[in-house]
This record gives structure tokens, C-alpha cells and sequence, in this order.
């Protein structure tokens, strides 16, 4: 036991001594989730939009003052010719094109029907979607408001309604996904790196010859950054709600102890990656790329894994971060407790298991 | 009884383009309570041998006991038995002098104080310093630094892979008075060296070359068994003077050694006087006949192994 608190001390001092390392440990997270939370994100903002008004009554006004005071668009000009439409759409910097039929309120208010033309840039289709359904819902609330005022039904009221994301927030989506990749790649970094530089510095070589057992080195490995990882999801999910306003429907203490099983599932990954990498940068390349592409592609974060080939829908069962996504979005989005993540826990533990098996095997009891 | 026992060992490094063979067929055996020297040049495998005694590496054939426990069976006795000190600096860099010993004393089941009286000579000369990271240490001073951290278990027999190499003559000298006091208490050292000069220090010698072990001796004994003369010559022109003495019809070798050449003839077939006659051309000549070096020795069994 002793032994085992000494190396741990040790492991504590080479992390706290490497300044520049223990920076880009606990501040990689935060810019990372802040990068993906709010920079790159699929949510649309400032999307610019020109708007054909022939009609210029008060109806259409106040649509169109309301389209302006909504933070998604802005109004790059108003046009006096249908013709110059195509024109703005050629030049690129328009995404919406809004058209108002002649005697707009004329019409609305005598045969209770009015049309609004919508032309979305669809290069882009999913930011189109999002833009039709922005603008829908601003108009399905004027129409509301009218209704409100005067209780005569103008035009067809349509429903719209985005479950757990009304408003599409892309943070929603992407704070599960951006949890799951850096614990993974940091988690497993850290570990691997670190074994693998006391085989490299020569370290290695005394420890072998010390009474140390193979699991001891491994365990004292891992305590540390088990620790280090901590801080790291604290700040992620302080991040995560108090910044990107995520919610956490679910159990706090549910949220926490199925990542700390994912840390510690990562950890173990990593030890493994340190049985087969022989140099530090090996174990970094194996790492990040080895690690980054599945996590990527196969974790459900970046595509939806219902969309893919059957084969990469086979093959992503076993990217660990896939489980832990659908655990946070479970507990964080849908609100769901223990019993509806249990089996994706139980995956997340067998994988641990399987991992610490091989590298406990695998670890060269000589160099 | 043997401390050590190598039985026919020999291992080789394969990789794509060639096979190398660090040992072939070394035999060796090191008594208890010994100061034996293992001498050698770079790339003699030397630490191959260390390796394979301080049971990290496998030999591929052969084998080897120490205090009677087997290196490949037995290894998990063994590593509680050795002090094994590898010939690159293996302590941590970024941990000061005393973190380093502490570090060490507590994987070895020990502590400092426990068994203080063993390295305070040595420690004593690193102590004003033991606050100081190990990465940033002088080259004796870190070698003394890794001898405390393989000593402060209290090891029976200490495996010290070159651990004079890199540093200045004086810690050398010190470094080999503190390795006489170890073994006056009764520990078996083992100790690899390129260096000539400390095989005298030695109770034992191997001389290793290529892998293979020449001879086997006390170094007084290497020396006498030397049954050739060996002649100091020196002169203005030092580079015409090896061309010239190696083209002396006696000649068996002749090699530069610092500021003077040595020259190898059979005994008797000259003296001093038929060799300055023969180097009349060349000024300020001095030559003496000298009782041979083990470096003498170990140059002229090269020479007769080719």
C-alpha cells in the first residue's frame, strides 16, 4: 500500500512539474467544448435574407419588423422586382428569399387567406430546413397574435414542434458528442503517454527490477489521471449548462457515476495502447487518430448511425464513446434514470473488463 | 560458492537488414564477495549481459543463476536479491535527489533511514543538492545519485552497467573508492567499464569483445601473462614515426596511445638501442621499453583474434 501511494505522489509531481502539459490536460476540454458548443455548431445565426414587398401595408410591416427582431436573420435589402430574387441568390450572400403576395392585408383580412413566399437556398439542405422552420414558426406566431386580437381564424394555423429541441439547438447535440471524444482521447492520451515514457526514458528498466507487480505500475498509472479527468467533466458540465445552456433533466449522480465507469473504461484503453505502442509517439498517434476517427464518424456524434452501412453500424458497437453518448443524451436531454441506460452501462463495464484483461496479459514483465 | 553463474549464454538482435550478435557463448562465473570487472569497448555486449543478470532480457540460449536462483525462472527472487543500475541514467528527471532516493527506498519495500548507514558516504557528497531536480545534476553527481537509489535496499550483489562512463576523472576515483567499501561489506559487484585504466581496481577481469569473452584473469596475471616487448616511442613527427615503426621488420602491432606510440615486438628480438638506430631520421626520438597496460593486452589479443 505504501509503494502503491509513493508512485502515485510520484505520478502527481510529474504531472504538476510538466506546467505545459498540465495546461493543454485541462484547458484542451474547455476549448474544445466551447469550439464545438458554440462555433461550430449546426444552428444558423445571422443568415441573411432579402424580402419583395408589393403590397407595403401594415400586415406585412409588421411581419417584417418581426423577422428583423429575430437574432436568426438579418435583412440585407428589400427588393422592388421579383427578377432581382435570383440575382441576390447568385451573388451568395443570401440564404431566404421572403415574397409577399399584392394586397396582402386586403386579402387577409376579407378572404382570410394571404400567401407568403418562401425561397430558401438549398445548397445547404439542412440549413435550409432550419431557416424555413425559423421563419414558419415567427410567422405562425404572428398569425397567433391576430387570432389573439381579433378571434377570427386568418389563414391555416400550423403546428410546429421539435421534441426535446424545440428551438434546434446545435449544443444540444454536439455537448454529449464533444464529452464523449475528449474523455476518451484525453483519458486514454494521458495513460498510454505516460507508460509508455518510462519504457522509453529507461525508467522502466529499475521498475522491472524492483518487487513492483505488472498491476501496480499499471494502477498507479492510472489513479492520477482518473483524478485529472475528473476536473475535467466538473468543468465540462459547468461549462455545458451555466454557458451553452444545457439542461440536465435527469440524475445528476446517475450523470456522474456513468462517466466516471466511461473514464475509467477510457483509462484502461489506454493502458492497453501503452502494451502495444514502443514509443511515446506512437502511443500519441494511436491515440489521436486511431481514437478521433472512430469516435468521430462511428459514435453516432457526427452522423447518425441509423444512416449508415450495416457494416459500419455493426462495426460502431464497439466504439465505446457511442454508449456513453446515447447514456448522456438519455439522462441530460430525455431525462431518462437508471433502468432505461442500464444496458449501455453494462456494455461500457464489459469493455473495461476486456481491456484490463489484455493489457494485465500483455504487460512485459521484461523489456 | 558462486555468486554469479553464466553458462553458455549467447543472444542476438534480429531485425530487418541484419542479425547482430551481442553474445556468443559466454561463460563466466563471479565469486561471492568479488569486485569483478567486466571490460569491454562500445558495442562488446556488455549491457546485454547486464540485462539478461538483472532479468529483463531473455537470452536466447543458455543460462544463467545468481546466489542459485535461475534469471528466467526465478526471476521474481532475484529482483529482490540484485541492485541493478542500467548504463543510461534511468531516475527521474523531474524529481529532486531526495524524492528520487525516497521513490526508490519505497518500492523496495524500505526506507532511507533503514538503511542509511549503507549509502551515507555516498549520499553525504549529493546531499547539499537534494533539492535539485536529477535532470539538472552534473554527470558524477547523478551517477552517485543512482548508485544511493540501487543501494538503499541493501541489495546482496550490485549490477553496474558502466557507471563511470561521462564522468570526470576525479568522481571516477571516487566513485571506485566508494565501490571498495562496498564490496569490504560484503557485496558481490559486478561492473562493466570501456575504460582501460579501472580494470586494476578490479579483484576480476573479463575482457569482452564482439561478444565473446578472450580471457578471464586477475588483472596482475593479464599483464604477466603478456610474453612480448612493449617499447614507448615518441618523436617530432609522430604520424611518419607509425608508418615507419609499423614497416620495423619485428613489428607485431604498434597503436597510438595518447602522446606516444606503443610498439609490440617478440621478446628479445630488439632493444632500445637497435630501434633508435633504426629511427635515426626522426628528431627529439625517445624510446622506452615499458611493462605492458591490460589495454596492451586486450589490443594484443584483438590482434591475434583477427
Amino acid at each position: 500500500m505504501k509503494q502503491l501511494i509513493s508512485f502515485i505522489q510520484k505520478e502527481f509531481y510529474h504531472i504538476l512539474r510538466d506546467k505545459r502539459s498540465l495546461l493543454i490536460l485541462l484547458g484542451l476540454p474547455i476549448v474544445q467544448l466551447l469550439l464545438f458548443g458554440f462555433a461550430i455548431t449546426t444552428e444558423v445565426r445571422n443568415a441573411k435574407i432579402v424580402i419583395f414587398d408589393n403590397s407595403k401595408d401594415l400586415v406585412t410591416q409588421q411581419i417584417i419588423s418581426k423577422i428583423q427582431h429575430n437574432k436568426y436573420f438579418i435583412l440585407d435589402k428589400t427588393i422592388n422586382h421579383p427578377n432581382q430574387i435570383e440575382d441576390a441568390f447568385k451573388e451568395g450572400k443570401i440564404r431566404l428569399a421572403i415574397i409577399f403576395q399584392n394586397n396582402f392585408q386586403n386579402d387577409l383580412l376579407h378572404n382570410n387567406k394571404a400567401q407568403i413566399q418562401i425561397i430558401a437556398d438549398a445548397t445547404d439542405p439542412n440549413q435550409a430546413t432550419t431557416l424555413i422552420n425559423y421563419i414558419s414558426s415567427i410567422i405562425n406566431d404572428f398569425q397567433q397574435d391576430l387570432y389573439n386580437q381579433n378571434k377570427i381564424p386568418y389563414t391555416i394555423k400550423t403546428e410546429f414542434r421539435m421534441l426535446y429541441n424545440p428551438q434546434l439547438k446545435g449544443a444540444y447535440s454536439s455537448v454529449p458528442g464533444v464529452m464523449g471524444m475528449i474523455l476518451l482521447l484525453i483519458s486514454a492520451m494521458m495513460t498510454s503517454i505516460s507508460i509508455v515514457r518510462e519504457r522509453e526514458t529507461g525508467t522502466m528498466e529499475v521498475l522491472l527490477v524492483s518487487p513492483m507487480k505488472p498491476w501496480f505500475v499499471v494502477l498507479s498509472k492510472v489513479i492520477p489521471y482518473f483524478v485529472i479527468s475528473i476536473i475535467n467533466v466538473i468543468t465540462i458540465l459547468l461549462l455545458s449548462v451555466f454557458v451553452l445552456g444545457m439542461p440536465i433533466k435527469g440524475s445528476i449522480l446517475l450523470l456522474a457515476f456513468s462517466t466516471l465507469l466511461y473514464i475509467f473504461c477510457a483509462l484502461s484503453l489506454g493502458v492497453l495502447i501503452s502494451t502495444i505502442a514502443d514509443t511515446q509517439q506512437a502511443a500519441m498517434i494511436i491515440s489521436i487518430i486511431g481514437l478521433m476517427l472512430p469516435v468521430v464518424m462511428l459514435s453516432g456524434y457526427a452522423f447518425p448511425i441509423a444512416n449508415m452501412p450495416e457494416l459500419l453500424q455493426i462495426i460502431s458497437n464497439v466504439v465505446p464513446a457511442k454508449w456513453y453518448i446515447i447514456i448522456v443524451k438519455s439522462i441530460m436531454l430525455k431525462g431518462l434514470g437508471f433502468s432505461d441506460v442500464f444496458d449501455e452501462l453494462i456494455i461500457l463495464t464489459f469493455m473495461t473488463l476486456v481491456f484490463l484483461l489484455i493489457s494485465i496479459k500483455r504487460f512485459k514483465v521484461r523489456l | 560458492m558462486n555468486a554469479i553463474e553464466i553458462i553458455n549464454i549467447s543472444k542476438t538482435y534480429k531485425s530487418k537488414t541484419k542479425t547482430i550478435t551481442a553474445l556468443n557463448n559466454i561463460s563466466l562465473e563471479i565469486k561471492e564477495g568479488e569486485l569483478f570487472g567486466l571490460i569491454g569497448p562500445d558495442g562488446a555486449g556488455k549491457s546485454s549481459l547486464f540485462r539478461i543478470l538483472a532479468t529483463v532480457l531473455l537470452p536466447d540460449v543458455g543460462s544463467a543463476k545468481i546466489l542459485n536462483y535461475d534469471v528466467i525462472k526465478n526471476f521474481k527472487n532475484i529482483r529482490k536479491l540484485i541492485g541493478y543500475m542500467p548504463g543510461r541514467f534511468s531516475l527521474y528527471q523531474d524529481l529532486s535527489v531526495e524524492e528520487n532516493l525516497k521513490f526508490f527506498a519505497t518500492i523496495f519495500e524500505t526506507t532511507i533511514e533503514e538503511n542509511y548507514d549503507l549509502i551515507s558516504d555516498i549520499y553525504k557528497q549529493i546531499e547539499p543538492f537534494k533539492n535539485r531536480r536529477a535532470g539538472k545534476l552534473s554527470g558524477g553527481m547523478k551517477q552517485k545519485l543512482a548508485l544511493s537509489c540501487a543501494l538503499i535496499h541493501k541489495p546482496k550483489i550490485l549490477l553496474l552497467d558502466e557507471p563511470t562512463t561521462g564522468v570526470d576523472p576525479v568522481s571516477r576515483k571516487e566513485f571506485w573508492e566508494i565501490l571498495k567499501k562496498l564490496k569490504s561489506q560484503g557485496i558481490t559487484i559486478l561492473v562493466s567499464t570501456p575504460y582501460m585504466d579501472e580494470a586494476n581496481l578490479c579483484d576480476r577481469i573479463a575482457l569482452i569483445q564482439n561478444g565473446k569473452i578472450l580471457d578471464v584473469d586477475l588483472p596482475e596475471n593479464i599483464v604477466n601473462k603478456f610474453d612480448k616487448d612493449i617499447f614507448s616511442v615518441a618523436s617530432d613527427n609522430m604520424f611518419l614515426l607509425l608508418n615507419d615503426l609499423r614497416n620495423y621488420s619485428h613489428t607485431l602491432s604498434c597503436f597510438a596511445f595518447g602522446d606516444s606510440h606503443h610498439l609490440v615486438i617478440e621478446r628479445n628480438k630488439a632493444d632500445e638501442n637497435l630501434l633508435i638506430q633504426y629511427l635515426s631520421r626522426h628528431k627529439n626520438l625517445s624510446v622506452k621499453k615499458i611493462e605492458p597496460t591490460i589495454e596492451d593486452c586486450f589490443m594484443q589479443m584483438l590482434q591475434s583474434e583477427n
